[in-house]
């Protein structure tokens, strides 16, 4: 197979066709969307057609992978880092549409648009894992976000949404200034957006070392740890994720997520390298924060999608060991940890939903106790879940391989992390503290003299949640294919980076 | 005529930040905002005198995203109105914990 040459339209929109799908079947569904008056089953219909456009974007980013497309250096990359996380943003979404019909129901939403803004914030950030160019990178990242904006928000009887919408879109906004005052100091001081010249131009010290393109890459980094929701850049997302609605929330907390850890690696291994130091130790710094963060907060919590999204910014600090690592070894755990987090967090997030009986107040903790007496299976999924994401063996499935992958990566990389290691491993203990109380709290507390027993969910809601517990399972007992999936698309995507000079290799 | 233009711009950056970590009015925060869009346009356009035209075209694209930006923000300042009956940040915080 020739290289697809990015300068020949023709080329260049087979480079893209997963991405023109996706982006095509949202505005084709808007005017369905739009088309006929609010009712239920319009906006069920509408959600249908979304998780068939989702398909298909699965179809077409499996025939790219299938026929092994590569590109020349330009815009957009054509390779299989891109199509396996492009996979879990289409997961992501899949589930989000699946179980925002049930909640709808619930909350009585009428409004068709969300399941458009849900597959055109979907086909931003399938932009966001293709982006060669920073141009891209900018226009995937606002097209994902400012779709989102309004998901959050889209309950419009309800105050916490609003809120939560008005809080993302003010900080996201700001932190897209910093992100692009980034870009074009970066630009300044290479002369280009696209990520290989300017990886190739960092190679020369007098650029790397210049104190436009230091301010440029702090910027730059400033702008993705917001995204990503690091420390200390993570305040907006206890808050953003608690007043919007739940199915939205996970969608922030994965789909968003994967996106941009997707970019930000793209940067780490291909523009910025090993050329800088200063990254290298501020990402080191930023994982360190975040992990110690998110998980001593969500200790605390007793609002269950409080304590989820602090769990998510403990999440972004695990996979920020392996982004600090940068190695394609870190990729592949990367792309494989995104998998594990995307089905057990968005699992956790359907289960919110189910719990839910038409209120939009705070989920408190006390709701779940003694659920395993009412809605054993509910209880029992929601335990997996808890389990994956403390990364227990075993009953953790896959999510305990997810972080040995991680530590393996941190391990291995030519500057082995052991520090962060460590404390990934320490925080991890920490973060038992909520994940095994929840599970107490299911299963060994009386339930509450009348409370009533949550309202029985859809089937599609108990679709998403059977899937995603069975698929957690069973990669958890047999991850290996997964695992060399990960792996060989990492190392088919990034040329392995040159090693680290040796006098700067020692973590702070 | 590079230094300058990045120096006062930089300069205009540092006024949209310090605007949004100060000010406690949602429509003031957008504002600052934009005030910070435009200066790394400012940026942008001035570094293109060096490097050619992608700083122009990049400017271009940042200010459809800015306009498509001010569209959804507005909207939201409008929601939250609705609610709260003030776009004061303090007064806007039911969610906490």
């Amino acid at each position: 197979m020739m290289p697809l040459d990015l300068s020949i339209p023709a080329q260049l929109t087979t480079a893209y066709l997963p991405d023109l799908v996706v982006m095509g079947g949202g505005m084709l569904l808007l005017l369905w969307a739009v088309w006929r008056p609010e009712s239920e089953a319009h906006s069920r219909s509408v959600a249908w057609i979304a998780m068939g456009v989702c398909l298909a974007g699965i179809a077409a980013v499996l025939w790219s992978w299938n026929r092994g497309l590569t590109a020349g250096n330009g815009a957009i990359a054509v390779d299989a880092f891109r199509w396996v996380t492009d996979l879990v943003i289409l997961l992501g979404m899949l589930m989000t549409l699946a179980i925002s019909v049930d909640f709808n129901q619930r909350m009585r939403l009428l409004a068709p648009e969300m399941h458009v803004l849900v597959v055109l914030a979907g086909s931003g950030m399938m932009l966001l894992t293709a982006a060669r160019d920073l141009m891209v990178l900018f226009l995937g990242v606002e097209l994902m976000s400012v779709s989102v904006y309004v998901l959050a928000g889209i309950d419009r009887r309800s105050s916490r949404g609003a809120e939560s919408s008005l809080k993302y879109f003010l900080l996201g906004a700001f932190s897209s200034a910093f992100l692009l005052y980034g870009i074009a100091l970066v630009y300044g001081a290479t002369g280009s957006t696209n990520l290989v010249t300017i990886g190739e131009a960092m190679s020369t010290p007098a650029v790397s070392g210049s104190p436009m393109m230091m301010v440029g890459l702090a910027l730059l980094l400033v702008g993705f740890a917001f995204k990503v929701a690091a420390a200390p850049f993570h305040m907006w997302t206890p808050d953003v994720y608690d007043g919007a609605p739940a199915p939205y929330s996970g969608l922030m907390a994965c789909a968003v997520k994967t996106a941009s850890f997707a970019a930000l690696v793209r940067v780490c291994l291909e523009a910025v390298g090993t050329g800088s130091e200063r990254w290298h130790l501020a990402l080191w710094w930023l994982a360190a924060a975040t992990m110690v963060v998110g998980n001593l907060f969500a200790i605390q919590q007793r609002n269950v999608k409080r304590m989820l999204s602090y769990s998510s910014i403990g999440h972004a600090g695990f996979l920020l060991v392996a982004v600090t690592a940068q190695t394609t070894e870190g990729a592949a755990a990367i792309a494989f940890y995104l998998v594990a987090y995307t089905l057990a967090t968005l699992g956790a997030f359907a289960v919110v939903v189910a719990m839910n009986g038409g209120s939009d107040g705070v989920t408190h903790v006390d709701e779940y106790a003694g659920l395993w007496t009412v809605r054993p299976g509910l209880a029992m999924a929601m335990a997996v879940y808890m389990l994956a994401l403390l990364g227990f063996p075993l009953v953790g499935g896959m999510g305990f391989f997810a972080k040995w992958y991680v530590l393996q990566a941190a391990l291995h990389a030519s500057a082995p992390q052991t520090r962060l290691a460590i404390i990934l491993v320490l925080t991890t203990v920490v973060s038992a503290g909520f994940y095994l109380y929840l599970v107490m709290v299911m299963f060994m507390r009386p339930r509450p003299e009348g409370l009533a027993p949550p309202p029985p969910a859809t089937g599609l809601t108990r679709l998403v949640i059977a899937t995603s517990v069975v698929l957690i399972l069973a990669f958890g007992l047999y991850p290996s294919p997964a695992v060399k999936v990960a792996q060989r698309s990492a190392a088919a995507s990034f040329a392995p980076a040159a090693p680290r000079p040796t006098a700067s290799a020692v973590a702070p | 005529m590079i230094q300058p233009a990045l120096f006062f711009s930089g300069i205009l950056f540092a006024i949209g930040v310090v605007g949004v970590l100060t000010r406690r009015n949602a429509l003031i925060l957008f504002m600052c905002v934009e005030l910070m869009l435009n200066a790394v346009n400012l940026t942008f356009v001035a570094l293109s005198t060096m490097h050619g035209v992608t700083g122009q075209v990049f400017v271009v694209f940042v200010m459809t995203v800015a306009a498509a930006e001010a569209a959804v923000g507005l909207a939201i300042v409008i929601s939250v109105f609705r609610h709260f009956k003030t776009v004061d940040l303090k007064a806007v915080s039911v969610l906490r914990g």
